[in-house]
């Protein structure tokens, strides 16, 4: 059963964001890393780069597929982690917690209105 | 044609082993148990489990088999001795690619050819126009036994530990030897399944490029045999391995897979497969053609090349590229567990299949340097 935490919220697409003051970091669910498995391969945003909710703005790739990670909100992304660039494999191993992607200036705080509570991504998920 | 997908005898199995199943070549098979790299190092260091029951087995004998073999394929029959096997290719007469298969000299009348399972249907289509246009047909007796038989490859450093427990015993027909692993590279025997007794052919050959085995026998007999070698092999280290990590594993040793390096516009030269082709042997179809391909230079070059720039890894498809003209495209493509870096195999123009040579992939819409390597492109320490 995937781990699912209660202090995220969610997309729909797999994405998770962890909100602290106007700052979202935001990575991929423990169901969504454990589709793909091996992660081998991930391509972030540049810092600076505004985004809209729900563009895709990241890849990562398994040995068999590429997929588009989708920014959950919007806003202009200030910190990327640089961690999984060098070893995606931390994405499978903690993808709550060291596997995040990017982090960014929330440009509206409504966006967090439209995201899936925890009990929402389980049901979605067959939890 | 039946929407269905076919399943193997193995299918119960796969689901139990928690396979994510995946449609190839009409089946329904596992890509991976539990992923594809971790699957792929077992092979490699210990020993992986894979259901081939998806391939077909055609069996042709008579006095008239050799004959029509050494026309319908590109290798020389005539080198085979009872109990041998070679890997050779089906060509048109324009020297396409009709399959790339696996022939047996099971007794001296009687071979075994083992085919891809996306081409069954096409190569016993092929095979039986040929055979009806063939002199001596009434000399040759052709059986498409693939939905009667299944196989099971055992593959790795590992296998030669404890495959002689599951068979034991000396051999009967085939290759002579008293015990399995007595059986050399390429050679084939049938030995009893211990226990029930079951009688298999069992070939010192594989998919991987690591010492291994391919076990055929009747599809009532593979459940059992699938749960003594992995009864047998648990203890060393054997994990089921799925379609993914065959993928990775011949593409790290350049094997070529029909569909990619090889294909009805793709000829054997062009793959780099010439040392799999006989001239001297007499006529077989394709000869002229892929003789002019041989004397004056292919038209296209199968390259083995390794990413030099960090990047995504490189997939079937993507282009190849020398500055602003493209000069290819990649027909297999991955990341190398074994090597940690994206490689792979293209087709570019020949003056450009030279080692070390530099050509960019573009992947994705940005153009990646690689470097052309010499195959294979993994190779065990010694």
């Amino acid at each position: 059963m995937s781990n699912v935490p209660a202090d995220l919220k969610y997309a729909s697409s797999h994405e998770w964001v962890r909100v602290s003051g106007d700052t979202a970091t935001v990575g991929i669910t423990d169901h969504a890393q454990a589709e793909l498995t091996d992660i081998v391969f991930v391509e972030l945003p540049a810092v600076g780069r505004k985004l809209a909710a729900s563009e895709a703005c990241a890849v990562v790739e398994s040995v068999k597929t590429a997929s588009d990670i989708y920014s959950p909100v919007s806003g202009e992304i200030t910190e990327v982690n640089q961690a999984i660039v060098d070893n995606p494999a931390l994405v499978n191993q903690s993808s709550f917690e060291e596997g995040w992607f990017f982090k960014l200036k929330l440009a509206n705080p409504g966006d967090l209105e439209k995201l899936l509570t925890p009990d929402a991504y389980k049901a979605q998920i067959g939890g | 044609m039946s929407a269905e997908l076919k399943r193997t005898p193995l299918f119960a199995t796969h689901q139990s082993l928690n396979g994510r199943l995946i449609e190839f070549g009409g089946w329904e098979m596992p890509v991976q148990y539990t992923s594809i790299m971790g699957e792929h190092q077992t092979v490699r260091s210990a020993a992986g489990l894979f259901d081939i029951c998806h391939m077909g087995e055609v069996f042709i004998s008579g006095a008239g088999a050799r004959d029509f073999l050494n026309w319908l394929l590109t290798n020389d029959v005539n080198k085979l001795v009872v109990g041998q096997g070679q890997y050779t290719q089906m060509c048109q007469e324009d020297g396409g690619t009709v399959d790339d298969l696996y022939l047996y000299r099971l007794t001296d009348k009687e071979y075994l050819l083992i085919i891809n399972a996306s081409r069954i249907e096409a190569d016993v289509a092929w095979m039986e126009t040929q055979l009806a246009a063939f002199p001596q047909r009434h000399l040759i007796t052709f059986e498409n036994r693939s939905d009667k038989y299944g196989a099971i490859a055992l593959q790795g450093p590992k296998a030669v530990e404890f495959i002689n427990e599951v068979f034991p015993g000396g051999s009967h027909a085939g290759t002579h030897v008293h015990r399995l692993t007595d059986l050399h590279k390429n050679q084939i025997a049938t030995f009893n399944l211990k226990g029930t007794g079951s009688l298999c052919w069992v070939a010192r050959t594989g998919y991987t490029g690591e010492d291994g085995f391919e076990i055929v026998t009747t599809a009532s007999n593979i459940l059992e045999v699938w749960d003594a070698l992995m009864e047998a092999g648990k203890a060393h280290g054997l994990k089921p391995a799925g379609l993914g990590a065959r993928d990775t594993l011949r593409t790290e040793v350049c094997y070529p897979l029909y569909g990619h390096e090889l294909d009805e516009k793709t000829s054997p030269i062009e793959a780099g497969l010439g040392f799999f082709v006989s001239f001297e042997k007499g006529p077989f179809i394709g000869h002229d053609s892929l003789l002019a391909q041989k004397t004056n230079g292919p038209q296209k070059r199968c390259v083995a090349f390794k990413m030099t720039d960090k990047c995504a890894p490189p997939r079937p498809g993507y282009t190849v590229w020398n500055g602003e003209t493209q000069v290819g495209q990649v027909v297999s493509g991955t990341l190398s567990p074994s090597l940690s870096a994206g490689i792979g195999l293209a087709y570019v123009k020949p003056e450009l299949a030279k080692k070390d040579t530099v050509i960019h992939i573009d992947i994705r819409g940005k153009k990646y340097a690689a470097q052309v390597v010499a195959k294979p492109i993994y190779r065990k320490a010694v």
